[in-house]
């Protein structure tokens, strides 16, 4: 008996783990499947929607004709002025927790409270928006209270994202730096801030798609479903896509089947396009190592 | 040349030492906005719900599925609101935990190169999927199916809801778990190994259960997640406001119900109070939640 | 009698609970090369941080007694990074900044508000020349200086702190991660350098301390065991049986 036959235990277990592995594989192709089968049902739905038309032109007839122009500007207006503030807010977050943080106490508390930040549901930062924003800070429904709530909600993805980033810059460096009588913040801008950009921009294309298909945050506070003029400054409400998507859905009728599908085929086109962005940058980054 | 021995002068307090100070100042200003928001997304939402409390009847809240606020005699039960919202995401769960713990073994134990790369982008774009595209899935293919496959009248329900809510918490969820996967150390799968099991079998009974700590973290993460959903549990859950018996029922969610009433009421009136006062209700659990996530995850890093 | 340029007084230095150097006391005087020996973990590289302040840096180090630097102690100035932009430190670790190696040696002069880029130029070629690395990056000062040789990046952390135009040089073990041939052409720089600036150099290696150092430190378990002149240390002259010992080889 050759000391290198397997025994028939052995066979067993191979026969297991296969079926195992085949059965693993399965649940898998049961989770990452639906992306495919929902992107394939909306193009052939929605894909005769789409025109040149659809997306430069207003939505007409009660909302149940047209394009959807309006609302594709409004979304790039939230996602725009969100920026403004999550950015600038969320690296010097991220700044402080890499950079001057001592490990204490209260840097836990912070890092604790910017997990809880990011699992706050929607609507309730939709009321927040409402109370603070609209309400105490006398905003009114306006893109500026909007992009507000709606910066707060993705904050937390860009000081992850950023905090990162500066951390994967080699503490010698800014020894170095410090060595030579630079001051902690020449420190970051010349050597730190400058190699983190690249994890800074995944950050913030992964937020820029977070933004844009977000509804509850702006469906209170500065969104609405139909408006004669595009916004002009940011006192003004605005259509946005994702709320666009939701009135055409539930709340309009006789809309023929290919609007709603031709609109949510837009809204997953942007978002899964800055997605792959973001991945695809992250990638490219990898192959580029500086040190 | 030797320099000169330095006088005090050169110890003045130039431009850079003062831009330092001022930036370390606004760089604390930002560090601190975590805490700073979450406390104020409690007040702010307080503030417009506390009036409620003078209205509120805490048993009525917790037990009577009568959530009248437009009747003539308006009555605020939610216990319809909060079966809606644990059926719905007990649902998910079923569908989730199984996919994701699947899927994160074969991903982390299995997969290889390529296969595994195609896989974790996959998973990324399942969880890009913004929430009002997932509710219209839900109002059209989804509805659809469950009516033909089930043979019931309406496609709104528990089923629909909890099948999409599990795909949405599921990405997140697979991450958790595969990162806890892959914390547990190598000495442990390769001490199995040299006893003589399997794969499968050193996955199993070893590394899983090592695992344990992260794998509850995600579960906790995806459950808050599911608690806290809001537009897709909307669209896909139905507009009936009761208690389920059965996963063909239609039932209304807490966060629903904000997002579905709050454009109707008067600001500062007893509605308007009651569905912010939901809203401290959503923020205190699922705040609970990601704090006990937190604190379990905590635990592993600590052994 | 000429002022010291460092004097130290009854340092003691800890981190949290464990004495790192106690009560060490002496003089380095203006532009001599001061030699510290001694085993590792003997507290020269503490003593070293304490010099530029990279306690500060450090939250359980604590620091007493006194480093005085041209009859000021160096934690009452007052603007800390004017007094460690006086200060070259190198370490035993080459660290090549993610620049290029133009704007690795430009960074202290651009620091220190020079921006004509004549006068850059000029700096950058001396500071590289003096640190025995112009001629391998002559023709190529855009590469970035992470990405280097060891013994590149260890040429460049000498080339920085020479472009502080300081007036005290520490240099920790510089020579760890350089090879025999490297570490001989910049001791030559060294011995050149002397009239320029004060040198500190810390080193395991005992030769290098007798061919360099006009006077040395003798560490020992956390404590300066003497100081006196190199010769007279490498010759039996010692005030303390250890110095002899460790000398002569017979631990390390």
């Amino acid at each position: 008996m050759s000391l290198f036959a397997a025994t028939p235990q052995t066979i067993k277990d191979r026969k297991v783990e296969n079926r195992v592995k085949w059965a693993l594989g399965l649940v898998t192709a049961v989770l990452v499947l639906p992306v495919l089968v929902i992107l394939t049902t909306l193009v052939i739905k929605g894909g005769p929607a789409i025109s040149m038309d659809f997306l430069f032109s207003e939505p007409t007839n009660g909302m149940t004709e047209g394009g959807i122009f309006p609302a594709l500007v409004g979304t790039v207006w939230l996602v725009v002025c969100a920026l403004c503030f999550s950015v600038p807010v969320g690296v010097a977050a991220a700044l402080y927790l890499s950079e001057y943080a001592p490990d204490n106490w209260i840097t836990r508390a912070l890092n604790l409270a910017i997990i809880n930040l990011a699992g706050v549901p929607s609507i309730v930062h939709a009321l927040f928006g409402v109370g603070a924003f609209v309400i105490f800070a006398d905003f009114g429904t306006s893109i500026l209270a909007a992009s507000l709530t709606l910066a707060v909600m993705t904050l937390p993805l860009i000081i992850v994202s950023t905090r990162e980033s500066l951390q994967a810059v080699p503490m010698a460096f800014r020894e170095a730096c410090w060595n030579m009588g630079a001051t902690r913040w020449q420190t970051i801008r010349r050597v730190v801030l400058p190699n983190s950009v690249s994890g800074i921009l995944t950050g913030v294309i992964l937020e820029v798609s977070r933004t844009a298909g977000e509804t509850a945050p702006i469906m209170f506070t500065g969104a609405a479903f139909f408006l004669p003029f595009l916004p002009q400054t940011v006192w003004d409400q605005t259509m946005a896509m994702s709320l666009h998507l939701f009135v055409i859905s539930t709340q309009v009728p006789d809309v023929p089947d290919e609007l709603p599908y031709g609109v949510a085929l837009v809204l997953i086109g942007m978002v899964l396009c800055m997605n792959a962005l973001s991945i695809g940058f992250r990638t490219w980054l990898r192959g580029r190592r500086k040190w | 040349m030797a320099s000169p021995a330095p006088t005090q002068a050169n110890d003045a307090r130039d431009l850079a030492w003062f831009q330092d100070k001022l930036a370390q100042f606004l760089i604390f200003i930002g560090g601190i906005s975590g805490i700073v928001l979450i406390i104020s997304i409690f007040v702010f939402v307080s503030r417009e719900g506390i009036g409620f409390l003078g209205t509120l009847d805490v048993g009525e809240f917790f037990t009577s599925p009568a959530w009248r606020p437009t009747s003539e005699n308006p009555t605020y039960g939610a216990l319809a609101l909060m079966a809606g919202t644990a059926s719905v995401t007990g649902l998910a769960m079923l569908v989730s935990i199984p996919l994701s713990l699947g899927a994160a073994i074969y991903i982390g134990e299995f997969a290889k190169g390529k296969t595994r790369e195609v896989l974790k982008i996959l998973t990324e774009m399942l969880a890009a999927i913004p929430s009002v595209v997932w509710g219209f899935i839900g109002l059209s293919l989804m509805n659809e199916f469950i009516i033909d496959t089930f043979n019931v009248p309406v496609g709104l329900n528990v089923l629909n809801a909890g099948i999409i809510l599990g795909l949405m918490a599921a990405p997140i969820m697979t991450t958790i778990a595969e990162d806890a996967l892959k914390a547990v150390p190598d000495e442990y799968r390769a001490a199995a190994e040299a006893m003589g099991a399997t794969r499968w079998q050193v996955i199993w009974k070893v590394v899983v259960p090592a695992a344990k700590n992260g794998l509850v973290a995600a579960v906790l993460l995806g459950v808050g997640r599911g608690f806290g959903e809001t537009m897709a549990v909307l669209m896909a859950s139905g507009h009936s406001i009761n208690l389920p018996s059965s996963p063909f029922d239609s039932v209304r969610a807490l966060t629903a119900t904000i997002a579905a009433e709050l454009g109707e009421t008067a600001v500062g009136s007893d509605h308007y109070q009651a569905l912010f006062f939901l809203g401290i209700f959503l923020f205190v659990v699922t705040f609970l939640i990601n704090l006990t996530a937190d604190l379990v995850v905590r635990g592993i890093r600590e052994q | 009698m000429v002022e010291p340029k460092l004097q130290v007084k009854d340092l003691t230095i800890k981190y949290g609970d464990k004495t790192a150097l106690t009560g060490v006391n002496f003089d380095i005087f203006p532009n001599e090369i001061f030699g510290i020996i001694g085993p590792a973990n003997s507290g020269k590289t503490s003593f070293l941080r304490t010099i530029n302040r990279m306690q500060d840096f450090t939250e359980s180090m604590s620091v007493s007694g006194q480093v005085i630097l041209d009859g000021k102690d160096v934690t009452a100035w007052r603007n800390v990074y004017a007094l460690r932009r006086r200060i070259g430190v190198v370490f035993p670790l080459p660290v090549g900044l993610p620049m290029s190696v133009y704007d690795n040696v430009a960074l202290a002069p651009r620091l220190a508000g020079v921006r004509k880029k004549s006068v850059l130029d000029e700096k950058v070629e001396q500071c590289l020349t003096r640190a025995a690395l112009w001629d391998e990056v002559k023709d190529r000062l855009n590469t970035l200086g992470s990405l280097l040789s060891g013994g590149q990046q260890q040429r460049l952390t000498i080339a920085r702190a020479l472009s502080q135009d300081p007036d005290l040089l520490l240099l920790d073990e510089f020579s760890i991660a350089v090879d025999p041939v490297t570490t001989m052409r910049i001791e030559d720089v060294l011995v050149g350098l002397k009239s320029e600036m004060t040198i500190v150099l810390v080193t395991n290696l005992v030769q290098q301390a007798r061919r360099l150092a006009d006077r040395t430190a003798f560490f020992l378990s956390g404590e300066c065991v003497e100081v006196g002149d190199t010769e007279d240390l490498f010759t039996g002259d010692v005030k303390d049986q250890r110095t002899r010992d460790y000398v002569e080889g017979r631990f390390g």
